[in-house]
């Protein structure tokens, strides 16, 4: 085969494969979309998003619980995940020594190969009795949360210290040449020039954690109900349908493909905020 | 080298010799050949995965491949031939395609709470009211002045089924009970937590968790067995119409003499 002809065909190849992988989520798009849609036209639209009621060998449908709790641990997790993976970026490209960096990265990208059923059953054997000393069952939003935290730190703290370390090194060398401290530097330059960047691993590890289901079915409790505290157990969207899909059939099953459907757009309209924040940033950057 | 030629001279002779035992011992065997599959309750699934063995054992040139998936599944599937048996924990229902169902053994459902529990017997009435969120102090049974933490099954469970319909009659399981979504996840949410209570099927009770006497009857064997024990429910194995061949073999082994030292020995109450 001349190098020619596989000059000239490799673009068919890419598009043959790209074309795969639009067909694939195009496919899965469908197929939920078909399955779940019933649910929809026989529960109702609104009845099956704001209803509160959860008992499926009832006939009642009603999700809003679960999308409470998925929105609650994400929430809880993300805020504790935010400030401690940003800092832990922050050391690892700009303060700790060249060894330590070259112990610590490793660590931190062998926590995300980690199964989430192993930070499922470590949230269960630790954090959930931690919590049932300070009250309720320990099977808790709370605990959701801290597993989470721990399970979207690595997106977070790599990505955001890639983003740091390609600030142009100028802005570095400016800041420190107008008399800011190497604190200053990073608060107010680094940070800063490096936040579209820091954006994208936040967002990517919120999907991560609106999607999570193993760990959440081992450590939330599963109770379908609005939950009043952060000790109260909750159910999250996929940890729903993980947990009945096996029992499932009939209306009960287009439900949960129903859930699959919320938890879907969900996830499409946290990308495209973080598509639009990612442009606004990039934009920003280009003016400095 | 001397000694890996040596031992390459071995494998022609080894294997062999090892075709001809297989040969005569399969000659020696029951003509029985074949591969069934089975789906359904995962109360079940220990038992039937110690038959399938067993009739293995007896029959090597047959082959069982059991799953789980839980009653609903094991009941949809061998109603769309998908699977030659299904297995269920419960009842049949007016609801339920008309399948034919072959008694496997009975379980009874053991009401559990941690070995630190001092609490040892609850009335039925009792169950019902915890489990529906009227009694939520141990001290209103009994018990320390603690919380009560209901563990329960997800719904379509054969076992929450089973137990709602034996238990609970019209009373409804409370929304904010801890569900989890299998025997062992029960069993294991139970005996890690001091407060909790749960309900599990017999097969699944060991050490770690202590089962309650209802009414005064302890959740034993032969309690479920001559009927004082209230809380106890059929496990089936199912077919799509009347089995033949290797599928109806398997069947008559389990519901034999020798499947039935196995469902005992296993934990589950014989059909007998």
């Amino acid at each position: 085969m001349s190098r020619y002809f596989v000059d000239r065909n490799a673009k068919y190849l890419v598009l043959i494969c790209a074309t795969a992988s639009f067909i694939i989520l195009a496919a899965i798009a469908i197929f939920t979309l078909r399955e779940g849609l019933p649910a929809f036209q026989q529960v109702g639209w609104l009845r099956f998003i704001f209803g509160t009621e959860w008992r499926p060998s009832l006939d009642k449908f009603g999700i809003l619980p679960m999308i409470v709790g998925s929105l609650a641990v994400t929430l809880g997790g993300m805020i504790l995940a935010i400030p401690l993976g940003i800092g832990c970026a922050v050391l690892l490209a700009e303060v700790a020594p060249h060894r330590v960096r070259q112990l610590l990265r490793p660590a931190v990208e062998i926590l995300v190969g980690i199964p989430s059923v192993v930070y499922g059953l470590v949230g269960m054997l630790l954090i959930v009795p931690l919590i049932r000393d300070i009250g309720g069952t320990g099977y808790s939003i709370a605990a959701g949360a801290l597993v989470l935290t721990a399970m979207v730190l690595p997106t977070v703290i790599s990505i955001s210290e890639d983003s740091i370390r390609a600030v142009p090194r100028r802005y570095k060398e400016g800041a420190l040449a107008l008399g800011a401290n190497h604190w200053q530097t990073i608060w107010h330059v680094l940070i800063p020039a490096a936040r579209s960047g820091i954006l994208a691993g936040i967002i990517l590890g919120m999907g991560r954690a609106i999607g999570e289901a193993m760990a959440m079915i081992m450590v939330t409790g599963n109770a379908v109900q609005i939950p009043n505290s952060p000790l109260d157990p909750t159910r999250t969207l996929a940890g729903g349908i993980a947990v009945e899909i096996n029992y499932a059939s009939g209306l009960h099953e287009n439900a949960l493909f129903a859930i699959g459907v919320v938890l879907f757009v969900l996830i499409m309209i946290i990308n495209s905020i973080a598509m639009v924040a990612m442009r606004r940033g990039r934009q920003a950057q280009d003016v400095c | 080298m001397k000694i890996g030629k040596g031992w390459k001279w071995l494998i022609f002779p080894t294997v062999a010799a090892l075709l001809v035992i297989a040969f005569t011992l399969s000659g020696c065997s029951s003509s029985i050949t074949g591969t069934i599959t089975e789906s359904g309750s995962t109360t079940v699934q220990p038992l039937a995965e110690k038959l399938a063995g067993a009739f293995k054992a007896e029959n090597p040139d047959t082959n069982i491949v059991i799953q789980g998936g839980g009653t609903a599944a094991g009941i949809t599937s061998v109603n769309n031939g998908l699977v030659d048996i299904g297995a269920a924990s419960r009842e049949l229902t007016a609801s339920d395609p008309a399948l034919v169902k072959h008694l496997l053994a009975r379980d009874g459902i053991a009401i559990i709470v941690p070995p630190s529990n001092p609490v040892i017997n609850l009335t039925k009435d009792q169950v019902i009211a915890i489990f529906a969120g009227n009694i939520t102090n141990w001290s209103q049974v009994g018990g320390p002045d603690k919380g009560i933490d209901v563990v329960a099954r997800e719904e379509g469970s054969g076992t929450r089924t089973a137990f709602q319909d034996l238990v609970m009659g019209k009373a409804l399981i409370k929304a904010d009970a801890i569900l989890q979504p299998s025997n062992g996840a029960v069993k294991t949410a139970v005996s890690s937590d001091p407060q909790a209570i749960g309900f599990i099927s017999f097969g699944y009770i060991d050490s770690s968790v202590k089962a309650l006497a209802i009414n005064g009857v302890a959740a034993t064997e032969p309690n479920a067995k001559n009927g004082t024990y209230p809380i106890v429910r059929p496990l089936y194995f199912l077919t799509k119409t009347q089995p033949t061949g290797i599928v109806k073999d398997f069947i008559d082994f389990c519901t034999g003499t020798d499947g039935q030292k196995i469902v005992a020995e296993e934990g589950y109450i014989t059909i007998d």
